[in-house]
């Protein structure tokens, strides 16, 4: 039976509008800007082609943010899937309180990391923080964590890391779901009983693909850090933990140079897409083993 | 399978149980320390429990100072409005893009997957400029109307409906059903588990967005909780840590308590942003 057009049309229509508006001609807008040197406000506006890239490239604060946001997202990435993976080995090995381990490793994604970056403020505080106090007691020298611009960067991406290995850590917990349990077995037959063994010869092999997965799951979180930058350090001290987006808010919405603005924004798109499509690739590899 | 040796039960209890503290220590901390008169949280000895409770002050402190309530009420709205009218937008043309075939479907799947890949900090600029235009800076709306397109909602319905039974749609049609009575009275009810996953998501999502209120919200009796939160910790200019450390557990006790309460289902929701990114 067909369906009239004018009826698809009703169905599509909402949705097909607000897609265009909200998302597809906001983009093509963004590229379109990033080509001017429009500062919120003005009345006019001038094509200057190229010239904010040209700008971005001898930029040392955005070379800074791109630097830094790289390193970030290597560090929580690394971290988290690491740490994710570890737990999740460990956790499938037993049967003894599966729950309540990967609750406790999910808790940090479940809450609201805003809040949870106030109290990592607290913890992390020079004088009356936990961390500090803590070192003290066995002996090693209390930092000023979040203001010290040799370590600012590493402790925004610790945060990152506890918030985000419980998402690792079940993700990699769907994916050894998906190994066949006679596969395992026929291991077992075969004299693979080490769990050691077992891991290197049967696990590592078939869990291949999930990682690639989780890997780009979480550089494409890390690619978006924001929050804990903006509450903890403000990308300071010196420059020290500018984020690209951070940058971008700065530029965009302190000194409302969209233009400039538009320009970074369309470099961190490029870094999404690319993400994206490794993810893509490494997904079709997935259904295929 | 024979059951693992004791010592490899003890190591990976013991391993497990370190990385757990290690998770737990900020919800913890948070939890003693809005127990705690502002003293003892600035004393020179580390003490994990407080000596005198100071529950009352603090709590009574952290919602008097600022209008907590109104933030999380804030949240409330703003999420329940996201996802009522992203349900509403996405949910008929998910079911076209299954089960109707109409000119152009191709081409527009393209789009929706296009559309998928961005990231909404991606729109920020355009979005804030259009809504400047509109006068709809700093209300409500400014919160809720950009997000009421979910493309990821469109890609994972349209996956959900795919797997329904054409009879059931044919059955449903011959029975004399205009197509917008099948969406909401027969593929509604059959999308239920998969939308209840989708509504974590969002909520999950927006419930937690710092980003864009931060950008479109001034007034401090329109924040949400994330926003709301750095109005107050700005308040206390980091001195008062006790009363914050309570409203930090207020702000994150709702999703905290969903989580608990629905643990398989919200892992089920959140993880989904993996495919999303």
């Amino acid at each position: 039976m067909r369906v009239h057009p004018l009826n698809t049309l009703m169905l599509i229509s909402p949705a097909a509008v607000l897609l265009v508006v909200m998302l597809l001609l906001p983009v093509i807008t963004v590229a379109v800007m990033s080509l001017t040197d429009w500062q919120f406000g003005a009345a006019t506006l001038n094509w200057i082609g190229l010239a904010n890239y040209v700008e971005l490239w001898g930029d040392p604060v955005f070379r800074k943010s791109l630097g830094n946001t790289f390193l970030y997202l290597v560090l929580v990435t690394g971290g988290a899937v690491s740490i994710g993976l570890g737990a999740a080995l460990l956790i499938e090995s037993d049967s003894q309180l599966r729950g309540f381990y990967r609750t406790a490793f999910f808790m940090p994604v479940a809450s609201t990391l805003i809040a949870m970056a106030v109290v990592w403020q607290f913890l992390l505080h020079p004088s009356a923080g936990m961390v500090n106090h803590l070192l003290e007691l066995i002996g090693l020298t209390p930092r000023d964590w979040l203001n010290d611009r040799h370590v600012a960067l590493y402790s925004l991406a610790v945060i990152g890391i506890w918030q985000m290995s419980g998402l690792a850590l079940v993700l990699f917990l769907a994916g050894l779901k998906s190994i066949p349990q006679d596969v395992r077995d026929a291991g077992a037959l075969d004299g693979i009983s080490h769990p050691w063994e077992r891991f290197r010869r049967i696990t590592w092999p078939l869990l291949g693909p999930t990682t690639l997965f989780v890997v780009t799951v979480c550089a494409i979180r890390a690619l978006q850090v924001f929050d804990t930058v903006h509450v903890l350090t403000r990308g300071g001290p010196n420059k020290s933990t500018e984020v690209l987006l951070h940058t971008i808010y700065a530029e965009g919405f302190s000194f409302f140079r969209m233009g400039y603005a538009s320009a970074m924004t369309v470099v961190f798109i490029a870094g999404i897409f690319f993400l994206t499509q490794v993810q893509h690739t490494t997904m079709e590899r997935k259904t295929h083993y | 399978m024979n059951r693992p040796s004791l010592l490899f039960r003890t190591a990976r209890h013991l391993l497990l149980m370190t990385g757990a503290l290690i998770f737990l220590t900020p919800f913890i901390w948070m939890v003693l320390t809005s127990l705690k008169p502002a003293d003892e949280i600035f004393s020179r000895e580390l003490t994990l429990l407080p000596t005198r409770l100071a529950m009352v002050e603090n709590y009574t402190e952290a919602l008097t100072r600022v209008p907590l309530l109104r933030y999380l009420w804030n949240g409330v709205v703003v999420c329940a409005a996201i996802l009522v009218l992203q349900i509403l937008v996405l949910l008929p043309a998910a079911y076209a893009f299954a089960k109707i075939e109409f000119r152009g479907k191709t081409w527009a799947w393209r789009l929706v997957l296009l559309a998928l890949m961005i990231p909404h900090q991606a729109t920020a600029i355009p979005i804030y400029v259009m809504l400047h235009h509109a006068g709809m800076l700093n209300t409500l709306s400014a919160l809720i109307v950009p997000f009421s397109i979910s493309a990821f909602g469109i890609f994972l319905m349209r996956q959900f409906f795919r797997t329904v039974p054409d009879d059931l749609v044919h059955a449903a049609r011959l029975d004399g059903m205009s197509e917008f009575e099948l969406v909401w009275r027969v593929m509604l009810p059959t999308a239920v588990p998969a939308l209840f996953a989708f509504a974590i998501f969002s909520v999950v999502w927006h419930w937690n967005d710092y980003f864009w209120p931060l950008l479109v919200i001034s007034s401090p009796e329109l924040a949400t909780p994330p926003l709301g939160t750095m109005f107050f910790r700005n308040e206390e200019a980091g001195i008062n840590y006790g009363p914050l450390m309570a409203g930090t557990v207020l702000i994150t006790a709702p999703l905290l308590l969903l989580f608990i309460a629905a643990q398989k289902r919200f892992i089920e929701g959140v993880t989904l942003t993996g495919v999303k990114g």
